[in-house]
């Protein structure tokens, strides 16, 4: 397929496989931080660790959204779902997230609460129009890639006087979590991370631009390399990286060209900036409170808003206390780290969330990088 | 009353009546729709007999038996509907076990409110499957259901069928060192379906391939009788078929993505909606597993059938002690090809 086999050529791969063998070759280690659950998903699926030397080290990191998502937020979904007549839409992967007292919202469906899967927030809006008797909450989560079209769909929403279309925004921000992990300033206690490098998200930077990495290379000297979510971009970042680290270098460089600038889309930043504002704090999953690390709509939009129409509770909820995505998510374990891992906790009954989503990095072990494990190596 | 007319032994589509319960009340209504509709459609000597079950003569040997429901939404969808699917699915159960299939029955459940018209086409389509793979419906039953009980029609077929002297295919029968074969273009059912689902739908030319597969698995078996294992990869696609047949077996599965067909419509699609082509559901395509010495008079068998001409050899079967399948990727590396979890759900970003 065009655009596609050219990125995920088997013998391009070889190529660089070579290369990133004779560079690596000085007996160093290096542990590069994937950020995006899109890289995670390539780099299980295509297998591409197997063109990996061993000396370097693939770090699974949080930008999996429906991962970082708090078990607190999927009881406010709950909790607004069984308010009486409203539908709750929402993406699929969000289903089956685990809220407190294992129920999930594909639970809650299955109890009665209407609550429907959806492609596109622009989904949800067609059935507040066909259901003007109902209210019609949108869950909307994800970092800036989806927040774009949340806040189109809100100034769609106003425009045409649709009353009964809310959203309960979870959006976050993608450089707010690097910052967090390689400063660990989220009061955890894990400790940061030991990263060489990061391999930076794809469409995020389609939005956001580079320019929100360079402050991490310049003050953590950790470098960046922007990768596409072709298994071939993900190689090429990693050759990059170790590049970078040989020369003793930490600068932000971009690998995925074909879509990223240094300034990203400024219509869809204009859009965001028109719709939202920061919250002063947010809760990760696995890397606690985090400041100014998520949206809100403004008051201009707060008729839309599901959060100041329903009173929706913020309680924290503590995470199982023998899942281990807290640390995951983090970077500082894998999932075979995990004692719940793959016994009783698989895709089928997720316990934690880094199991739910196919970028989750345990669900991506699982599904395609589980039969390294007998043979003495793991992801 | 419907205004089920027979003329020229074509039911009259053209009015505007829906099933109500009356059809399945055991009064005139269902009477005249039996007779009208599925006794015109399906004829053959069998259901003529007008019995509540149908007789009919068996030779010695072994016989093969299976049923399925089927209950797909929408009704219709590119290249086929609930009719022909409900008669591929059942005749391609009893091929998978190298059998020839000899007689279908069918029951349909009916929802209050199904236009007669669709009923007429649903019926019609299955009765062409029907005679175009040459395995008749001896035998059935209607009924209705209230509205809000049903999804418009849903379907149970069974189907009975003779196995040859001398064929014994089973699940189980996989052995380390065996070929793996595929007999065409995997996701084509699935992906036609999800295009004209509602909330989804997407253009594409793209048709299922919902088909029999008995004539071509006849002409497999005259080819190389000692075939192990068949199944016909549905729903869970070739991922689930091949852990199924992986675990029956207590072996190990290892395929080649580069040999593995896919159209370019399915993957673009699988692309855009986040889905693996291994996981989508086929209903005219089936999987072999055969001695390594009988796998190229297979491939041979299978590309020379209208059904086959994209087969492949796509793999092999391993020692595992995990049973696992593993894939090697186009791009270098190797993974687990997995049993989907739960629904298969499109990814988000």
């Amino acid at each position: 397929m065009k655009y596609l086999d050219e990125f995920r050529d088997g013998r391009l791969a070889e190529t660089l496989s070579r290369a990133i063998a004779a560079e690596t070759s000085g007996g160093r280690r290096y542990r590069l931080m994937e950020f995006c659950g899109g890289h995670t998903h390539a780099i299980s699926r295509y297998g591409i660790e197997d063109l990996l030397p061993g000396t370097v080290h693939l770090v699974h990191g949080p930008g999996c959204p429906v991962c970082v998502l708090p078990v607190g937020r999927i009881d406010g979904a709950i909790h607004i779902a069984g308010r009486p007549g409203v539908i709750l839409c929402t993406y699929g992967d969000v289903m089956r997230v685990p809220a407190s007292n294992r129920v999930s919202l594909i639970k809650a469906k299955a109890q009665g609460l209407d609550v429907r899967m959806v492609y596109s927030i622009l989904d949800a809006l067609d059935v507040a129009r066909r259901n003007p008797d109902r209210t019609v909450v949108f869950l909307a989560i994800g970092f800036e890639t989806t927040t774009p079209p949340t806040a189109l769909a809100v100034k769609a929403a106003e425009a045409e006087g649709i009353g009964n279309f809310l959203v309960y925004v979870n959006h976050v921000l993608t450089p707010a979590a690097i910052g967090s992990i390689l400063e660990d300033g989220s009061g955890t206690g894990g400790g940061p991370a030991a990263l060489d490098g990061i391999i930076g998200p794809a469409h995020v930077s389609a939005v956001i631009g580079t320019r929100p990495y360079e402050v991490f290379a310049r003050d953590h000297r950790t470098p960046v390399v922007i990768a596409g979510f072709e298994p071939l971009d993900v190689m090429q970042a990693i050759l990059m990286l170790v590049r970078q680290l040989n020369a003793g270098r930490h600068e932000v460089e971009n690998e995925y060209t074909r879509a990223v600038t240094r300034d990203g889309n400024g219509k869809a930043r204009e859009l965001i900036a028109e719709v939202f504002e920061l919250r002063s704090t947010f809760e990760w999953r696995g890397l606690g409170l985090v400041p100014f690390s998520a949206l809100r709509l403004k008051e201009a939009y707060a008729r839309f808003d599901a959060e100041r129409r329903f009173e929706v509770p913020v309680v924290p909820v503590a995470d199982n206390p023998a899942c281990a995505c807290g640390a995951i998510v983090r970077g500082l374990g894998k999932p075979t780290d995990c004692k719940l891992f793959g016994t009783a906790c698989t895709p089928d009954d997720p316990m934690g969330s880094c199991m739910v989503s196919a970028e989750g990095a345990c669900a991506a072990h699982w599904a395609y990088g589980r039969f390294r494990d007998r043979q003495g190596r793991t992801g | 009353m419907p205004h089920l007319d027979l003329r020229d032994g074509r039911v009259d589509l053209s009015h505007d009546d829906r099933v109500d319960l009356s059809h399945g009340g055991g009064g005139r209504a269902m009477a005249r729709l039996i007779e009208d509709l599925f006794m015109a459609a399906f004829d053959n000597p069998l259901l003529a007999q007008r019995n509540d079950q149908a007789q009919f003569p068996v030779g010695a040997g072994r016989m093969a038996m299976t049923t399925d429901g089927y209950v797909i939404s929408p009704l219709f969808f590119p290249g086929g509907d609930i009719g022909s699917l409900a008669v591929h699915g059942t005749i391609n159960d009893i091929a998978m076990a190298g059998a020839r299939p000899l007689y279908l029955s069918a029951a349909f459940i009916l929802e209050e409110g199904l236009p007669l018209a669709d009923l007429g086409r649903v019926v019609q389509s299955m009765a062409e499957a029907s005679r175009k793979a040459g395995v008749p419906v001896v035998t059935g039953d209607t009924k209705v259901v209230e509205k809000g009980k049903g999804d418009g029609v849903f379907i149970v077929t069974a189907g009975v069928g003779m196995v040859p002297d001398g064929v014994m295919i089973s699940g189980d029968r996989a052995r380390p060192g065996d070929a793996v074969l595929l007999s065409g273009t995997i996701g084509d059912h699935g992906i036609a379906v999800m295009s004209v689902r509602e909330g989804l739908d997407f253009g594409t030319s793209l048709l299922s391939d919902s088909a029999a597969l008995h004539t071509l698995v006849a002409d497999m078996v005259a080819a190389a009788p000692d075939i192990h294992c068949l199944r016909d990869p549905t729903r869970g696609g070739l991922a689930a078929t091949l852990n199924e047949l992986a675990r029956q077996s207590g072996v190990g599965i290892v395929i080649e993505e580069d040999r593995i067909p896919i159209r370019p419509e399915v993957r673009g699609a699988c692309e855009l909606l986040g889905l693996d082509p291994l996981n989508i559901a086929n209903e005219g395509k089936l999987v072999a597993i055969a001695a390594a010495a009988d796998a190229d008079r297979l491939l041979a068998a299978l590309r020379a059938h209208p059904l086959g001409r994209d087969a492949a050899i796509i793999g092999r079967v391993v020692e595992d002690g995990h049973r696992f399948v593993q894939m090697k990727t186009s791009f270098g590396g190797a993974r687990v090809v997995d049993w989907l979890s739960g629904e298969q759900l499109p990814r988000i970003c």
